[in-house]
């Protein structure tokens, strides 16, 4: 079985200015990449669109039974 | 607006009506796995979505990737593998892709369809998690005495663990329409293990100064000798918000789940669960999840740092104490004032006080919490329970 093993990677082309840009940007701070600062701001990016996109899947019939839950309990 | 779910879905494996039957009746001629009491609610737990996105226990590639990246393979966070044990012998004649029969106490809980059996390593996991492998550690102690294979799959839940706290218990579904019902858009979690003195007060009304509403989740279940009762936390926690919380800016509701006393990975696990409660932020105090000196004060702190995609956002409130010179609660970022003016509220003195049948000076404890615990005939676990 593996270890504590490291993640797959895979390439993703960005402009060699870009790249030049983040190097200089991430001198002296805790990335040791720009690889790794990429990945960090894009997740940032991700999570937040993915966020703006979500709706609850609750239909009419599973709220009423919540809310009379609610309400027996006190919370309502 | 309350938060979106882990992962971006709310996990329901909860089954009812004419499916549960069939299940039911299919599960009595299926081989079994008795579970342990941590085991049963960790399944509880995930079929009502407080683990959301995960819908059973862990298979491998999630387990490796969480304890080596803190990532599920679906690339989102996650810090505590959520796992299954099991002897050789009790999977004999089990295989991936059969449906296994999942027992507490001899009753049927739930049924899981095996995708994976696997090995593992303790004391690897035991290192990545807890970050040591001394086996005086409660979390290492309590891995190292787990079984031999990891077993991983869906789970669908078929009847609720006994449970003496319903009333106080809520899931996600239900707290995230409450939230709604109660126009909270910034919604603040906080947990707990304990009563609540002055500084849990502070830390509280602090956030919630920035916030819609307040959800405080004690967890209940398992405790060790000298701990309060679930009942009596719950009890003290209502009197503090009858006496001293704004109407309809807190909801109280017990958790049972594991506490695995994993510090900085354990404070991000608290988060990821609040959020699937619909919770937008989350209090992180001083050695969140810790245990002994294993993690530094603001160890958990920095891990949060690791994760921009996280999707609750953390607030960092440092350890409240008493100043005599400022006249309140305050902490060490407001008060100029030495040490010699601070006292310091510990939940030790506390209880020693209790025990003894005091009542607590008042800028440790409201009056009415320590009157409320003081009520209780016997207000902590005993050593044979």
């Amino acid at each position: 079985m593996g270890s504590g093993r490291r993640g797959r990677y895979t390439t993703v082309s960005i402009p060699v200015t870009l790249y030049e840009r983040i190097r200089e940007l991430i001198r002296d701070t805790g990335f040791t990449s720009v690889s790794q600062y990429v990945t960090y701001v894009l997740r940032e990016v991700v999570a937040a669109h993915e966020e703006a996109r979500y709706e609850e899947p609750f239909t009419e019939e599973d709220r009423e039974r919540i809310l009379e839950r609610l309400r027996r309990l006190g919370y309502l | 607006m309350v938060s979106r779910p882990h992962g971006g879905r709310l996990v329901s494996r909860v089954v009812s009506g004419r499916r549960r039957e069939v299940l039911l009746e299919e599960a009595g001629e299926l081989p079994w796995l008795e579970l342990s009491l941590d085991r049963a609610v960790d399944l509880e737990d995930l079929a009502h979505g407080v683990y959301s996105p995960l819908e059973g226990f862990m298979v491998r590639e999630d387990y490796l990737n969480v304890l080596g990246e803190m990532r599920l393979s679906s690339d989102h966070p996650w810090t505590i593998p959520i796992v299954l044990d099991a002897d050789p012998g009790e999977l004999r004649g089990v295989g991936e892709g059969d449906d296994l029969a999942l027992r507490y106490g001899g009753r049927v809980l739930g049924v899981m369809r095996v995708e994976e059996i696997y090995e593992w390593d303790k004391r690897l996991h035991a290192e990545k998690v807890y970050g040591t492998r001394d086996p005086r550690h409660p979390g290492v102690a309590r891995v190292m005495g787990m079984k031999e294979l990891l077993v991983g799959g869906r789970v669908d839940l078929l009847n609720p663990l006994p449970n003496h706290l319903e009333d106080y218990t809520l899931w996600p579904e239900e707290t995230r329409v409450l939230f709604r019902e109660l126009g909270w858009r910034r919604i603040v979690g906080f947990q707990t293990r304990n009563v609540p003195h002055m500084g849990h007060e502070y830390v509280q009304k602090a956030a919630l100064t920035f916030m819609d509403g307040l959800f405080i989740n004690p967890l209940v279940g398992w405790k060790k000798p000298g701990d309060f009762r679930d009942e009596v936390i719950l009890a003290a926690y209502k009197a503090l918000i009858e006496h001293y919380y704004p109407r309809d800016s807190v909801v109280l509701a017990a958790l049972r789940m594991n506490m695995r006393y994993a510090g900085p990975r354990e404070a991000v696990h608290h988060a990821i669960v609040r959020k699937n409660f619909g919770c937008t932020h989350f209090i992180v105090g001083r050695d969140h999840a810790g245990v002994g000196d294993y993690y530094g004060p603001y160890d958990a702190w920095r891990l949060f740092e690791e994760f921009p995609d996280l999707g609750i956002q953390p607030l960092f409130i440092r350890e409240a104490f008493y100043c005599r010179k400022c006249g309140g609660m305050v902490n060490e970022k407001i008060c100029p004032h030495g040490e010699e003016h601070r006292v310091r509220i510990s939940g030790t003195r506390l209880r020693e006080m209790i025990r003894r049948g005091e009542k607590p000076p008042s800028y440790m404890m409201r009056p009415e919490v320590a009157e409320t615990i003081l009520g209780f005939k016997n207000p902590f676990v005993g050593d044979h329970e």
